[in-house]
């Protein structure tokens, strides 16, 4: 309960925590929201020199318009973006499955940048943020370079931000008009997802025009379902459930309390149907 | 008891608000952990992280040497004062049972077993200094499974050659209270029916919210401990009895305790280390767990496995029932662990008129977290047999679940009745509770509503459990735990003190935790002895204050310390009968007491009975022989237990393409005797009942392969949250209790007892139809989802056939979901 | 050591603390505030829960340096004058509480909760609530009582 004694630092700009970064080298770990942090600490299973908080860089904060994209900063906490105008009109999939993360508590200090980075693979930021073909900024020592949402997740608790590096800001294309559903499978309300589909759509009269499909703990990182969303063009409401009866191809899932592989994909095509279903009521 | 109209109007069943609430709501609590004593110390222990291992050695040198550490001690440090946990409940003269050391000298026999203690001037510095205590283990095999324990193969304590603890039977043909069960069965199997089934009653975690914490400030030879524990009275015995130390030095204080559930009825080993810790060093320490740390160091609960054999004629009347039960202790035999899955005895033939009866228990050591009382003790697990079986015999017969258990309960009429098991039932109505339960719950829409969701092939099936309970409550007659080699008896003490000012104060020697004794107590106070409820103040939980008691657990506060508190206000009323003849000028037999006034019998004459109390504490002028005080004392010693009982039912939707299940009603009406606070009765029952549901839906302790609990925090054990349930319908009907005073039978336990099996027969009853009749709890929505996959959906794929010759050992259950588990992880 | 300004229950309290020292270790040693409590190490059971700037935080989640220059509220900062806060006295009034461990979290989150959504419904409460155990009341009364506070925090602010 009680975490190894470290240094704190709180930079109040990123040029500034990007140094600091550089300096402490392997031993520091970065400081977001710490709704996922703080619980590592507190058990012990890490044990960092120095924590660098980004909670005092205000510029790391807010949503945008950026033109073609909504750009929201990395340190913008999840009770922000639930209720956002420009994410529910442009991202609303991501508003969708923010509203489901964990409990109020930890929507208020929760980030939606510090979950990508910590990248759980049942944390419900990331099926989203890949089906909406987000680009992730991340700066380091050497500058800022832009990373495709695709090739953002590595691994299990890996991702493309490198030590010393940052991710500053969620570019989303806009989705505008685009229907949305996060359908989040648990057994009680306040666990990580055991599955979960993420589905956006965009309709032609009373069929799909286009269909986005994000997976959520079928493997060590967030999946696409592309096959899934190729199916769907053309369909309509009532004849979704082929389509999205292949949504664990190919996936891995896990195998758990709460359920084992094979479950989670039969979960997995129940939940793209009715993602996909809800989506395209609105 | 005669009507009076100047009465004042009674506080007994009056929806008083609680005293307690006062600091509650405002955070001026006093939870042990809030305790701070000038130079207190922190302890943080060692645990170890293997279920069962041998002790090489332990280096404790880079742990004394860091920062604030003023000690680090390992078991052979404390070998002579550190005591011994306690088994008070020998269930047979032979029983196994394990020394059980607090700090593990040699071995450890479970994962999480305390193998070293620091001490340091902060919490943060004990706990840094408690990752450089370098301990070596040699690894031994561990038995984590019951029913491989029962091989004798590999040993939890290889000491003692066998697994196997003790074996306890009940036989109504032996005792004389019913006929031969292996006849009934016998003549079904020819001519009748038999249900045969094995049932998992999976191993819980009380996870009361309060962590445990204790904190001990020795003063000389004296000492005085704070402990978040159910049981303070029980636990100053256990350290005289096993610490060396003179009762009479000891003070053990029972502050605000936040819940317990009886996971707080133990004497820990955390309680025991911090003792012998603090004596040693001569300074006040504190101990407060983490929650990993309480999930597999505080005992569990359950964990049994039920062999269960019911005998009927084909009309459905039940001619017999056999049990054998397997009750995994874990690692040791807690101070009341073997005894509870025996409490079962009188239970399993719950509320019917069985014939033939006949219970076994065999208890078995594993290397897993102890096992002791949680909610009900014994009670759920037997009520969830019974009333699981009931339905079965049901649709076997082909009727409604209601009409089987009313053509085989006892009824209105037949009160007293001695059971099969030889308990005597001194009241109940099952068709009045179960009449006014099917009227609120709207039974025959919800019938109608099912059979149009299965016609129309719905994804979400309906389905309707039914439990229509009992339980004995009012932990207990002396005389019958001594007979069962309890320890302890089971009477409970009160004092009342009449203060010159006016105002009372009750001394009880039951401990609350979250019941509210102090407003409950309070009301039957003021009815008793005619003071406003204001002026009663309630004391409890400190062994200086309340010296005598033997605590809460089993449902007995206010069936058995009620009565206690009852007693001494009617010795007062005696004790101030004489003063008020002698200040009213009359005979003491023409003095009448009502309302808190003693009258002279036919005269408007009267004085009250807080002004004899301060003509006492003044003493002028008192009648010759009168000592000046009419304080009194009583210790209440029943001479049964009390037969609560009540109707529950519940409305399960199960989506049959996920496994989901979702609440959809939940309707109890519950008989528990006379009400003294309904407000209290209704939180009582809200929360028992979720703790129920959540055994039937959520919860359930998991180890691995290793022994490691895998559910060993709140993320993996999955306690509901407000989200997840719903609001119920708690309704009463009243056939006072006649074995004590106030008529009240008990409600601690009774949600959590009945709310079980009535969840899980709904969810069965919805998928019944495709060929299911067994889910194993908890059942999650993988499980429901895969039992609907292995029946094939269809009618024909019915698993079982139900007559036939006792299943094979180490078939588990009829639950076709139960295969894909592993054995360990049961 | 890292000296940090906090502003807890309307008092400034400057104090020299460890940055790992959590928030809630920080309010219950260092301040003295023991009305807010600990009830697990995974900020699941949301016993701990205060008001950071006025929205709800589970303290055991959060470091004490973090809570430099902000202002925090807990169960223990919500009666006014001696006059209770109306979710103090719905949860008294419904018998929302039993043990009492969990109440002081569940207070600070019901506020947040009516503070955010005047009138929820019954499933807008449960849902609102999910940060928070409690293994006593089978949440029946909590909800009555979060739901009644809100009734009357709204005819007291048409009132006023």
């Amino acid at each position: 309960m009680i975490p190894t004694s470290f240094d704190y630092v709180a930079p109040t700009s990123v040029d500034e925590a990007l140094s600091v970064l550089a300096e402490a080298g392997d031993d520091a770990k970065v400081l977001a929201g710490g709704q996922s942090l703080l619980p590592i600490l507190r058990m012990r299973l890490n044990a960092p020199e120095k924590v660098v908080d980004l909670g005092r860089i205000e510029a790391l904060r807010g949503v945008r318009d950026g033109g073609d994209h909504i750009a929201i900063g990395a340190m913008t906490p999840y009770c922000d973006i639930v209720d956002d105008a420009l994410v529910r009109e442009h991202a609303l999939l991501l508003a969708k499955a923010v509203e489901t993360v964990a409990d109020p508590q930890i929507r208020h200090r929760g980030t939606v940048g510090g979950a990508l980075v910590h990248a759980d693979p049942a944390g419900d930021v990331g099926a989203p943020v890949l089906a909406l073909e987000a680009t992730l900024v991340v700066v380091g020592p050497g500058g800022e370079r832009t990373v495709a949402a695709s090739e953002f997740f590595q691994d299990l608790f890996e991702t493309s931000v490198g030590d010393g590096e940052l991710l500053t800001e969620i570019r989303i294309p806009k989705h505008t008009g685009w229907g949305a559903s996060y359908e989040k499978f648990v057994r009680v309300s306040h666990q990580w997802s055991i599955v979960a589909v993420a589905a956006t759509v965009r309709l032609d009269g009373g069929s799909i025009a286009e269909a986005r499909i994000g997976l959520t703990n079928m493997g060590s990182t967030p999946l696409r379902a592309t096959a899934v969303e190729q199916a769907l063009v053309g369909k309509g409401a009532s004849d979704l459930a082929e389509a999205c009866s292949a949504a664990a191809e190919g996936t891995n899932p896990p195998s758990d309390l709460n359920g084992d592989a094979d479950y989670r994909r039969h979960l997995a095509g129940v939940l793209a149907r009715r993602a996909v279903q809800k989506a395209m009521e609105g | 008891m005669t009507a009076v109209d100047d009465r004042p109007a009674l506080e007994v069943g009056k929806d008083r608000r609680r005293k307690e609430d006062a600091r509650l709501i405002t955070g001026r609590t006093r939870w042990t952990d809030n305790m701070v004593l000038p130079g207190m110390l922190h302890l943080a222990m060692v645990r170890s992280p293997f279920a069962h291992a041998n002790i090489q050695n332990i280096d404790t040198a880079a742990a004394q040497g860091a920062p604030g550490v003023v000690g680090v001690f390992t078991g052979k440090d404390l070998a002579d004062t550190q005591g011994v946990n306690i088994n008070a409940w020998p269930i047979t003269a032979d029983q196994k049972t394990p020394t059980h050391l607090p700090v593990c000298i040699e071995r450890v026999a479970c994962a999480g077993e305390i193998v070293a203690v620091v001490v340091a001037r902060s919490a943060a510095q004990a706990r840094d200094a408690a990752e450089l205590v370098d301990v070596d283990y040699e690894e031994l095999p561990a038995v984590l499974d019951m029913k491989e324990a029962m091989k004798d193969e590999v040993l939890a304590h290889p000491d003692l050659g066998t697994n196997k603890s003790a074996f306890w039977r009940l036989d109504s043909a032996e005792q004389g209270s019913g006929g031969d069960v292996e006849e009934a069965i016998a003549k079904a199997r020819e001519s009748g029916i038999v249900i045969e089934r094995e049932y998992r009653q999976q191993r819980l975690v009380p996870a009361f919210m309060e962590p445990r914490s204790t904190v001990v400030d020795p003063t000389g030879d004296q000492m005085v401990v704070w402990s978040a524990t159910q049981v303070p009275h029980i636990l100053r015995f256990a350290i005289a009895a096993t610490m060396g130390i003179q009762e009479s030095k000891i003070r053990v204080v029972a502050p605000d305790v936040g819940g317990g559930f009886g996971g707080k009825l133990q004497t820990t080993p955390e309680e025991f280390a911090t003792i012998a810790v603090a004596r040693k060093l001569g300074k006040p320490c504190k101990y407060t767990e983490t929650r990993s740390e309480s999930m597999v160091s505080a005992h569990h609960g359950r964990d049994q496995w039920q062999k269960l054999t019911l005998s009927a004629e084909k009309d459905g009347t039940v001619t017999g029932l056999k049990v054998e039960l397997l009750a995994d202790l874990g690692a040791y035999v807690a101070i009341v662990g073997g005894g509870v899955p025996v409490l079962g005895a009188w239970m399993f033939n719950a509320i019917y008129k069985f014939p033939a009866y006949q219970f076994n228990c065999q208890t078995v050591l594993t290397n897993k977290t102890w096992v002791d009382a949680y909610r009900g003790a014994g009670r759920p697990e037997a009520t969830y047999g019974i009333e699981r079986l009931m339905d079965e015999l049901a649709a076997e017969v082909g009727v409604d679940p209601i009409a089987i258990r009313e053509k085989n309960w006892i009824t209105k009429d037949e009160f007293p009745f001695t059971t099969v098991a030889g308990m005597t039932y001194d009241s109940g109505n099952y068709e009045a509770a179960t009449e006014k339960a099917l009227e609120l719950f709207g039974y025959d829409e919800l019938r109608a509503e099912q059979k149009r969701r299965r016609e129309a092939g719905d994804p979400v099936q309906l389905g309707l459990g039914v439990s229509t309970f009992t339980e004995m409550c009012g932990l207990a007659p002396s005389r019958v735990l001594g007979s069962l080699s309890y320890g302890a008896g089971g009477w409970e003490s009160a004092s009342i003190r009449m203060l010159a000012t006016g105002t009372v104060e009750v001394v009880s020697g039951a401990t609350p935790h979250g019941q509210g004794h102090e407003t409950a107590w309070s009301q039957i106070v003021a009815d008793r002895l005619g003071i406003p409820f204001e002026n009663v103040e309630v004391l409890h939980g400190d062994t200086q204050t309340s010296p005598k008691g033997l605590d809460t657990y089993g449902s007995r506060s206010l069936v058995v310390g009620g009565e206690a508190i009852v007693r001494a206000a009617d010795k007062v009323i005696e004790k101030a009968r004489p003063i008020a003849a002698h200040m009213l000028e009359a005979s003491v037999d023409d003095i009448e007491f009502n309302a808190g006034q003693f009258t002279v019998r036919g005269t408007d004459k009267g004085v009250g009975i807080t002004d004899i109390a301060l003509a006492t504490f003044a003493a002028h002028d008192l009648p010759d022989g009168v000592e000046p005080s009419i304080d009194a004392d009583a210790t209440f010693d029943p001479v049964n237990f009390s037969f609560p009982h009540g109707t529950h039912l519940c409305a399960m939707e199960v989506d049959t393409e996920t496994g989901a299940t979702t609440m959809r009603k939940y309707v109890c009406v519950d008989d528990i005797g006379t009400i003294i606070n309904p407000l209290i009765v209704e939180g009582q029952m809200h929360g028992g009942l979720v703790q129920g549901i959540a055994q039937a839906l959520w919860e359930g302790a998991e180890y691995d392969e290793q022994g490691t609990l895998v559910s060993g925090s709140f993320v993996d054990y999955t306690l509901p949250t407000a989200a997840d349930t719903i609001s119920y319908v708690s309704e009463h009907t009243t056939s006072p209790s006649t074995t004590n005073t106030l008529g009240t039978k008990g409600v601690g336990e009774a949600g959590t007892i009945a709310s079980t099996p009535a969840v899980v027969n709904a969810i069965v009853d919805a998928v019944r139809h495709l060929g299911i009749n067994d889910i194993q709890m908890p059942c999650t929505p993988e499980r429901v989802w895969k039992a609907i996959q292995s029946a094939g959906g269809t009618q024909d794929a019915a698993p079982v056939a139900d007559a036939q010759p006792h299943f094979d050992e180490g078939t588990p259950n009829q639950d076709p979901a139960a295969g894909t588990t592993d054995g360990a992880a049961q | 050591m890292t000296r940090i300004t906090v502003s807890v229950d309307g008092v400034s309290c400057t104090d020299e603390v460890e940055p790992r020292m959590l928030l809630v270790h920080y309010l219950r040693e260092t301040v003295g505030k023991v009305g807010t409590v600990i009830g697990c190490d995974t900020s699941n059971c949301g016993a701990c829960t205060v008001h950071l700037d006025g929205r709800s935080v589970k303290s055991c989640n959060m470091l004490a340096v973090q809570a430099d220059g902000h202002e925090v509220t807990t169960i223990e900062g919500l009666a006014k004058d001696g006059r209770l806060h109306p979710m103090q006295v719905a949860f008294h009034e419904n018998h929302a509480l039993q043990c009492g461990y969990c109440t002081p979290g569940m207070i600070m989150q019901a506020i947040d909760l009516v503070g955010q959504n005047p009138s929820p419904t019954e499933d807008e409460i449960r849902h609102g609530m999910e940060g928070n155990l409690c293994r006593c009341t089978g949440y029946h009364n909590i909800v009555k009582a979060v739901a009644a506070a809100a009734g009357a925090m709204s005819s007291e602010r048409s009132d006023s």
